[in-house]
């Protein structure tokens, strides 16, 4: 028998309905699961698309955004979607399977019935299947690869640099990659990755001749089709994490020279011409109107997964964009009509990896039991158990945030505390243990020194009004693409009608203003500037949570929203922010 | 004698700085630049005082930038002038202590591009100022200056 997935979810439905546990074997049979992910094939050139696995091995819980604002010419458009406004738009059937990928909505109860999302063999299992039915397909993955977990860290991205390998990723672009420093990347590109996968950017390039450090793109035949695939690494990288890492590198967005690239590759016979960001999706939104010649640009790094591509009208025709969500959680699926020379029509589907729907592929189990098996008994350690939902991804405050704020302000003896706005870090249920390896996929960076710092009220405004801007500035190309920096200690008003200076208000401490002039304790971590000596802020958190044991409710600090009515970026039924 | 690019380049700086110390030692004693315009403290003074004030908005001029400065100490400025008749060229930032920051003069017709590093201390508008033919015109961008961090 046949079905399609539409069928397929009304079956489950119906299953549901007639009370049959969902996850019981007979109703997540691996001919159920053949048809949930029997995408019809399309045209004669197809490109796999992952993005932002921040070094998930195993299927883990991922809680999408509950708030995640657009303003200006982002209001209310993808992916500043959130909730019932994400599933109507997308015409996605609340209660769903794809409802709980896609959405927040009824989080923990929606997990403990699909359960979990992504996981490297799980994912090499359907790359398998779609390349069977596709032909030369091309596995495309837009970085943030080597960084997010325990043993990415402690193995410097070797455990994701043979998991990408085995998985046969194709070409790769780069961010949290350059955390390990150049040489690290240096080394794995021209070594590990040499005759296997390309590593493309065409916008780094040395500090001082301006000499490419990446090959800008690689151009590869599918059936015969010449397709180019540029590279678009973060052009932020030396900003929003520590420049000392790549000193002698300079990143940015560079449309000139994106263009040109464009055109040599059509030039040298590019029948499509895909371009494999990192920018960010507002970023390549912008990016996608003022380029010409490029087919689709298949975005990450602000972890929106987006289940239709935005089409972009520009002076050359149309360009895709899309987003392909984090944590493993999906795959895009792009197939083009390539013909006469160029491309005359695609389907897309950003596919979410169910892991009960999916048998591990055996060899990828392997090697992933391999890797885990020398930090094994550390990875499992019980710190505590919590008794909510905890979650970081959101503009402002998440639980899991709000936990490493509370534990930086008690071991500090701190009065304020700030803790990155990063959108990575898997979420956990009620109930759950939180495990070393849990704090890992929050904390595991290069740089994860916490500080302690004497700073004035002022300076502290000023702090979150250069974060604050860095996401809701009104031109693109000068947001970063991080969420707002996590406050603890601080009450505070954010006004999306203003600029920068003036979007932060009303802020007190313990109910008094916060004077501009006074110094307060700030507790923090992650540091950009080079030399910091604090104790690394897993430690910090590690003793915090042996000491709860249980971690309880707590309230999130999410500021007082301001000029954010009617916005579709805010989840009436599950945000906890006041308007 | 096979030199690559980057020994040969490092070769040619140190010949250049030399011959730029050669070249300016003279502008020095003389006193010949501007210090009144170079010390101004005001964006309408300093172009002014400079000489380039009601300069019109032109999109022959080209400035290429950083969106977001990587680094504030070394913001790199790319700038040409497709004006015919260029005779100088100047780096205006509004919110520098001093904006103005260089001026370049062009003569026998010498093409007007230049590239250099300008040090920022806060988000500004750059700007390049043009004088042609008797006239001004000027173009911006603006750049932003972050403490960083909390990204992605």
């Amino acid at each position: 028998m046949s079905m399609n997935r539409r069928e397929f979810l009304q079956m489950l439905a119906a299953a549901s309905a007639a009370g049959l546990a969902l996850d019981s074997p007979a109703a997540l049979s691996r001919n159920d699961a053949r048809s949930f992910y029997d995408v019809p094939t399309f045209g004669n050139v197809s490109l796999l698309h992952m993005t932002d696995c921040h070094a998930q091995l195993l299927p883990v819980y991922f809680r999408e955004p509950s708030i995640n604002i657009g303003l200006n010419d982002s209001w209310n458009r993808p992916p500043h979607l959130v909730g019932e406004y994400l599933l109507k738009t997308f015409d996605i059937p609340a209660h769903t399977r794809d409802a709980y990928a896609f959405t927040c909505l009824d989080f923990s109860h929606a997990a403990k019935i699909y359960g979990k999302t992504g996981g490297f063999a799980h994912l090499a299992t359907l790359v398998k299947q779609l390349r069977a039915s596709r032909p030369g397909a091309l596995l495309l993955d837009g970085g943030d690869t080597w960084q997010g977990s325990a043993t990415s860290l402690w193995t410097q991205g070797q455990d994701m640099v043979d998991a990408s390998k085995l998985l046969g990723v194709d070409v790769m672009t780069g961010h949290w990659e350059f955390t390990y420093g150049a040489d690290r990347v240096q080394q794995i590109v021209n070594h590990d990755f040499k005759g296997t996968i390309d590593f493309v950017a065409q916008n780094i390039s040395t500090n001082d001749f301006g000499d490419p450090v990446f090959p800008a793109y690689v151009i590869r035949q599918i059936n015969g089709i010449p397709v180019a695939i540029i590279g678009q690494a973060f052009p932020y990288t030396p900003i929003a994490n520590p420049r000392h890492f790549t000193p002698d590198w300079t990143f940015g967005i560079h449309e000139d020279h994106l263009q040109k690239i464009v055109d040599e590759v059509r030039g040298k016979g590019a029948q499509a011409v895909v371009l494999l960001s990192h920018n960010g999706m507002d970023v390549d939104l912008k990016l996608a109107a003022r380029v010409h010649g490029i087919d689709a640009i298949l975005g990450g790094h602000t972890h929106d997964g987006v289940p239709v591509p935005s089409i972009i009208q520009n002076s050359g025709g149309k360009t895709l964009v899309t987003n392909a969500g984090s944590n493993g959680k999906f795959l895009g699926v792009l197939d083009f009509d390539v013909r006469n020379g160029k491309v005359m029509d695609f389907r897309y589907k950003l596919l979410p990896i169910f892991a009960n729907l999916i048998a591990p592929d055996p060899a990828m189990s392997a090697l992933i039991d391999k890797v885990r098996a020398p930090y094994a008994t550390k990875l499992g350690e019980i710190l505590a158990t919590t008794e909510e939902t905890l979650y970081r991804r959101g503009n402002f405050n998440g639980s899991f945030d709000q936990l490493i704020l509370d534990a930086l302000m008690e071991s500090k003896d701190a009065e304020v505390a700030f803790s990155p706005g990063f959108r990575w870090g898997t979420s956990l249920l009620p109930g759950e243990h939180i495990t070393l390896e849990h704090l890992m996929d929050q904390t595991a960076i290069t740089y994860p020194q916490t500080t302690l710092t004497e700073m004035t009220g002022a300076r502290i405004k000023a702090i979150m009004e250069d974060v604050c801007d860095n996401l809701f500035n009104p031109d693109p190309y000068k947001q970063q693409g991080g969420d707002m920096v996590r406050v603890g200690g601080i009450h505070y008003t954010c006004d999306l009608r203003q600029t920068i200076g003036g979007r932060i208000q009303d802020m007190t401490l313990n109910g008094k203003p916060v004077d501009p002039n006074k110094t307060y304790k700030v507790a923090g971590w992650a540091p950009v500037a080079e030399g910091a000596s604090g104790e690394p802020i897993w430690d910090v958190l590690a003793k915090y949570l042996r000491d709860k044991k249980v971690i309880r409710p707590r309230p999130l600090n999410q500021p007082k929203l301001l000029g954010v009515q009617g916005n579709h970026g805010i989840c009436p039924s599950t945000s906890k922010t006041s308007l | 004698m096979n030199v690559t690019r980057r020994t040969f380049l490092i070769h040619s700086a140190s010949i250049a700085s030399a011959t730029a110390m050669l070249t300016f030692a003279p502008f020095v004693l003389a006193d010949g630049w501007n210090r009144q315009a170079f010390t101004d403290k005001v964006l309408n003074d300093a172009m002014k005082d400079a000489g380039y004030d009601n300069a019109v908005k032109s999109t022959d001029i080209l400035l290429k930038t950083q969106d977001i400065a990587e680094n504030g100490a070394v913001v790199p400025i790319e700038a040409t002038s497709n004006i015919p008749g260029t005779t100088s060229l100047a780096i205006f930032i509004d919110n520098n202590p001093n904006p103005l920051i260089a001026e370049f003069s062009f003569m026998n017709g010498a093409e007007p591009f230049i590239v250099t590093r300008v040090k920022m201390a806060k988000t500004s508008l750059v700007r390049i100022a043009v004088k042609a033919g008797g006239k001004t015109y000027f173009t911006g961008k603006s750049v932003k200056v972050t403490s960083g961090g909390c990204g992605g």
